[in-house]
């Protein structure tokens, strides 16, 4: 922790920023500038998004800091199962087979 | 509450009921993602029922959009500067950059309400179709949350003013902090699944 504090620069959060910014554009990029099928660039937007709120949660936030790092690490985990399990399963229940008509 | 202080850590950490505190806002968390998904799930199942409404192309504007994705991504990274500099015990930093942080939240808020008038001014209301319906309810939840946190803040920052830096001012700025750059989390989704599919021909 002592050197965390004595630098002077914040380096993570300035090469956190910048990649956010740039994984902003590509995403807009692909998706409004690209003739790809819908799918491909949800898939590719869905991932660029997925690692940038990663950075946020591991550069800014500092998830994995302090003595409880590892329950956060694990809450986590668990609320992005949860939320899988949610917006997928509510989109593929109300959206396939009988519901869809 | 803990008196024993472990001041090798920061000052937020220094004390069991200030780390306890922490981790309990990261259980909060956890369950206001879930109150997300909740919301992204309804939008996804009902993102094409336009009702004979507006679509997404007739009423998304990728300019303003751009630049309310943009104030809310600075303003996370401007909070991630404020704690940067409330570990280095720089009390006046800390109070910049978090006053910056609160003006782009503003100006992030200021763009949302003009696109909220916008929609209405087409015709594109919660009562119009379960597109909008949901669409508005998702987007007014975020809002909401930007809201609060900007008062939220405010209040944070009057305690710094008053009481400087502290195991428990630092550990209330240092969860406004989660607060916020989770707020940023949530855009991250809203602009890929929302705007950006909404905009995909």
């Amino acid at each position: 922790m002592e050197h965390h504090q004595s630098k002077s620069f914040p380096i993570s959060h300035v090469i956190g920023f910048v990649v956010s910014l740039l994984l902003t554009f590509a995403a807009a990029g692909i998706a409004l500038y690209t003739n790809l099928s819908f799918k491909v660039i949800m898939w590719i937007i869905g991932s660029l998004a997925v690692v940038q709120a990663g950075m946020q949660l591991f550069m800014f936030m500092h998830l994995r800091e302090g003595e409880d790092g590892k329950t956060n690490l694990v809450n986590m985990i668990y609320a992005v199962f949860m939320v899988i399990v949610i917006v997928v399963g509510s989109i593929w229940v109300l959206t396939s087979g009988h519901a869809a008509h | 509450m803990s008196a024993k202080v472990d001041t090798s850590l920061p000052l937020e950490y220094q004390t069991e009921q200030d780390r306890m505190n922490i981790l309990g806002f990261w259980v909060f968390l956890g369950a206001e993602i879930v109150l997300f998904a909740t919301l992204f799930g309804v939008y996804g199942v009902l993102y094409e029922r336009f009702a004979g409404g507006p679509t997404h192309q007739d009423i998304f504007v990728i300019k303003d959009v751009m630049i309310q994705t943009i104030l809310l991504l600075t303003s996370s990274f401007t909070m991630g500067i404020a704690i940067f500099e409330m570990r280095r015990h720089n009390l006046k930093g800390l109070i910049t950059w978090l006053v910056i942080t609160l003006a782009l939240g503003a100006g992030f808020l200021f763009m949302e309400i003009n696109e909220f008038i916008h929609y209405a001014h087409e015709g594109a209301t919660m009562q119009t179709s379960a597109f909008l319906s949901s669409l508005f309810v998702l987007l007014g939840t975020h809002g909401a949350h930007v809201t609060l946190g900007i008062g939220w803040a405010t209040m944070v920052i009057i305690q710094l003013v008053k009481r400087g830096l502290t195991p428990t001012t630092a550990r209330k700025t240092f969860i406004i902090g989660l607060y916020w750059h989770f707020l940023d989390v949530v855009w991250i989704f809203i602009f890929t699944f929302v705007y950006l599919k909404g905009l995909v021909a």
